[in-house]
């Protein structure tokens, strides 16, 4: 297991905040600009990176993220341009932040996933997301990326029941990505009252942080999690404000995200 | 938590690669639809709709004209175009609305390519007092007129997809996106035998009911099994239907008919057993049309229920052990057979059906006198009019101008 992600939310944890991890798409404008709005975010105060690479079919995004993958693959973003072109770079100018790469299972079975897992570490990848690979069909996959110490992140949804979500908690690799809301990625004006009581439930399983991901775009939204979550995940907030304004706007969300995780 | 040993596995095929959000109502689909194989009541309320209300049995009909045009096998068609809604359709609309209703779900959702799947499914809402709506590609929203028309009239909400190529793909992964959004009392009813486990399954098995009549149909009226059954394979759902009956009768060739579009050097087909390599699209694990890096690349066809970049697990299977045999046609081929199977035998068939008989010319050829070919007629051709009549219809035959 990745004991840099652990490092980044014990960082945040003795400076008595919640971690801020912070996505966005990898090739979005292009693939140079892109590794300019990541390191803008680590100035902002994100603590651990999560980089999207586009799927052509991406059945989990809402429309932000599912635009900026249409982008990034019109600039030629593949997994392996991501990993042999962004992510060196991002490591160069954010050497302190572990990088996560969020992508569909298909993107890394045509790779190979034992040849994904070896790349992965070699260019210092901590973890990955696949958020359409459940338990059940993860086994093989998780195996090869365990041998190479490639966390896979698994992911708790509101539809989890109890036993499940402990048994996932129980079983984690990196980190908990908990899901807030039944639905694809996006920004919403609230989140579902009984959050706090999943995420607590699924931090008393796990030996891993938890974070709260989906719906989540501002200081407002984040300020209640801090208490029940290690951490929360931003995204279609960060692609939209990169996307409309560049990396200096998604660098200032990312300080006000951080405000809001003050304890 | 294995991989290639779970449930819902054809072979290497198949599986359950969804969000997690959709786990638990995959699983309770799973556990729901069990109860049901296991309820007389419930197989007996599907069987009963299907007789009173589709028309079921489909007729087996003999088509002498073709039989002696083409100079090989006896000719068969199993006629799914006359069931209600002029398709196969409906066979698995009908069980699937069932379920839903039976799991006390308040709406349903769809997708659809041609539009075939998009009526049946409507027709079904209809039938049984249930909201629906319906995601459609952009594209297909257009060729597909009189279909769009026809859902909304059945009281439909037809949601055309703007993303990606605009079509039968695009409409299935806006349909899971809402599904994860809704799934507490939404009912996603899947037109192919495609998907995440278990869909797969229950597809073919509200299909197969084609299977098991063309079996009970050629014992009646050939006294033995017939030699070949041919199908056009699109996701897959009514060639499956057809030949998941007959998969132990190894003496039966089984063959599915893919588009070959503009041709399969052309880039632009929809031959995913053909051409296609493994992957995972819509959550399952097939074989599916994709670059090097894992991108699903756009199908081309000219018949909207072909154009889908993916095919059914249990096929794919099918097709890799080699208990299926592909085949493939293109466009115009397509077109041909149409105006073929309309002048032989004064039947329209679907822009997707005329793929099977394209193919199926030369192997009743091949399979020669004194042997019985069935083709499956999946449905007709009214929905396609707009297509064909916009490339010109050939001169009238046998008439003096």
């Amino acid at each position: 297991m990745s004991t840099e992600l652990g490092k980044a939310f014990a960082k945040a944890k003795a400076r008595g905040e919640g971690a801020l991890v912070a996505y966005a798409m990898a090739g979005d404008p292009d693939l140079p600009k892109s590794v300019d709005v990541f390191a803008a975010m680590v100035e902002g105060g994100a603590d651990v990176l999560e980089i999207g690479v586009a799927f052509s079919d991406p059945i989990a995004d809402g429309p932000v993220i599912q635009a900026a993958s249409e982008r990034a693959l019109k600039a030629g973003a593949t997994l392996r341009r991501v990993l042999d072109e962004v992510v060196p770079e991002v490591r160069r100018r954010c050497p302190e932040t572990p990088l996560v790469i969020m992508t569909y299972v298909n993107v890394v079975m045509a790779m190979g996933e034992e040849r994904y897992a070896k790349l992965a570490r070699e260019r210092g990848i901590s973890g990955t997301i696949l958020p359409d690979l459940p338990p059940e069909e993860s086994a093989g996959i998780r195996a090869a990326f365990d041998k190479e110490g490639v966390d896979l992140v698994p992911l708790c949804a509101p539809t989890t029941p109890p036993a499940r979500a402990e048994a996932i908690a129980k079983d984690a690799r990196g980190f908990v990505y908990c899901v807030s809301v039944a639905g694809v990625t996006g920004m919403r004006a609230e989140l579902p009252p009984d959050l706090s009581q999943r995420l607590d439930l699924v931090k008393r399983a796990a030996s891993v942080p938890v974070v709260a991901g989906f719906g989540i775009s501002n200081a407002d939204t984040a300020r209640p999690l801090v208490a029940h979550a290690d951490g929360v995940v931003v995204g279609s907030a960060l692609v939209k404000a990169a996307h409309s304004d560049g990396p200096a706007a998604a660098k200032q969300l990312c300080a006000d995200i951080k405000r809001g995780l003050k304890r | 938590m294995t991989t290639d040993t779970a449930v819902g596995r054809f072979g290497r095929y198949g599986g359950r690669y969804v969000p997690e959000t959709l786990v638990p109502a995959l699983l309770e689909l799973e556990e729901a639809y069990a109860k049901a194989q296991q309820d007389a009541s419930f197989g007996e309320e599907v069987t009963r709709v299907l007789r009173e209300y589709v028309g079921r049995p489909t007729t087996l009909t003999p088509a002498h004209r073709l039989t002696e045009a083409w100079g090989g096998a006896q000719v068969w068609l199993k006629r799914e175009d006359l069931a209600h809604t002029g398709a196969h359709k409906i066979n698995n609309t009908v069980g699937q609305v069932l379920l839903a209703r039976r799991m006390g779900k308040k709406r349903i959702i769809a997708e659809t390519g041609a539009g075939q799947h998009g009526v049946a499914t409507a027709t079904a809402c209809a039938l049984f007092g249930l909201p629906c709506e319906v995601f459609m590609g952009a594209l297909d929203v257009e060729r597909q007129a009189l279909n769009v028309f026809r859902m909304r009239a059945l009281g439909a909400v037809v949601r055309p997809v703007e993303s990606g190529s605009r079509t039968l793909k695009d409409a299935m992964n806006e349909a899971m996106r809402v599904w994860v959004s809704q799934v507490q009392d939404t009912y996603y009813v899947i037109g192919s035998a495609a998907g995440p486990h278990p869909y797969p399954t229950i597809v073919r098995d509200f299909q197969s009911v084609i299977g098991r009549e063309i079996r009970a149909q050629t014992l009646a009226t050939m006294g033995r099994l017939p030699d070949a059954i041919i199908a056009c394979v699109g996701g897959g759902s009514n060639a499956i239907g057809a030949l998941h009956p007959f998969i132990p009768d190894t003496a039966v060739r089984l063959v599915g008919v893919e588009a070959a579009g503009h041709g399969l050097d052309s880039g632009q087909h929809g031959a995913s057993l053909t051409l296609g390599t493994e992957g995972v699209l819509h959550g399952s694990r097939s074989l599916v049309l994709q670059d090097e890096h894992g991108q699903i690349q756009e199908a081309h066809s000219i018949s909207a229920g072909l154009d889908y970049p993916g095919v059914g697990p249990e096929l794919a299977h099918l097709a890799k052990t080699g208990r299926m045999e592909v085949r493939t046609a293109t466009d115009d081929d397509a077109l041909t057979a149409f105006y073929e199977v309309a002048r032989t035998e004064g039947i329209l068939p679907a822009l997707e059906t005329s793929h099977a008989f394209a193919a199926a010319r030369s192997l009743a050829r091949d399979m020669g006198k004194g042997k019985h070919l069935v083709i499956n007629c999946s449905g007709r051709g009214d929905k396609d009019v707009a297509t064909i009549s916009a490339r010109g219809v050939p001169p009238a035959t046998g008439v003096k101008s």
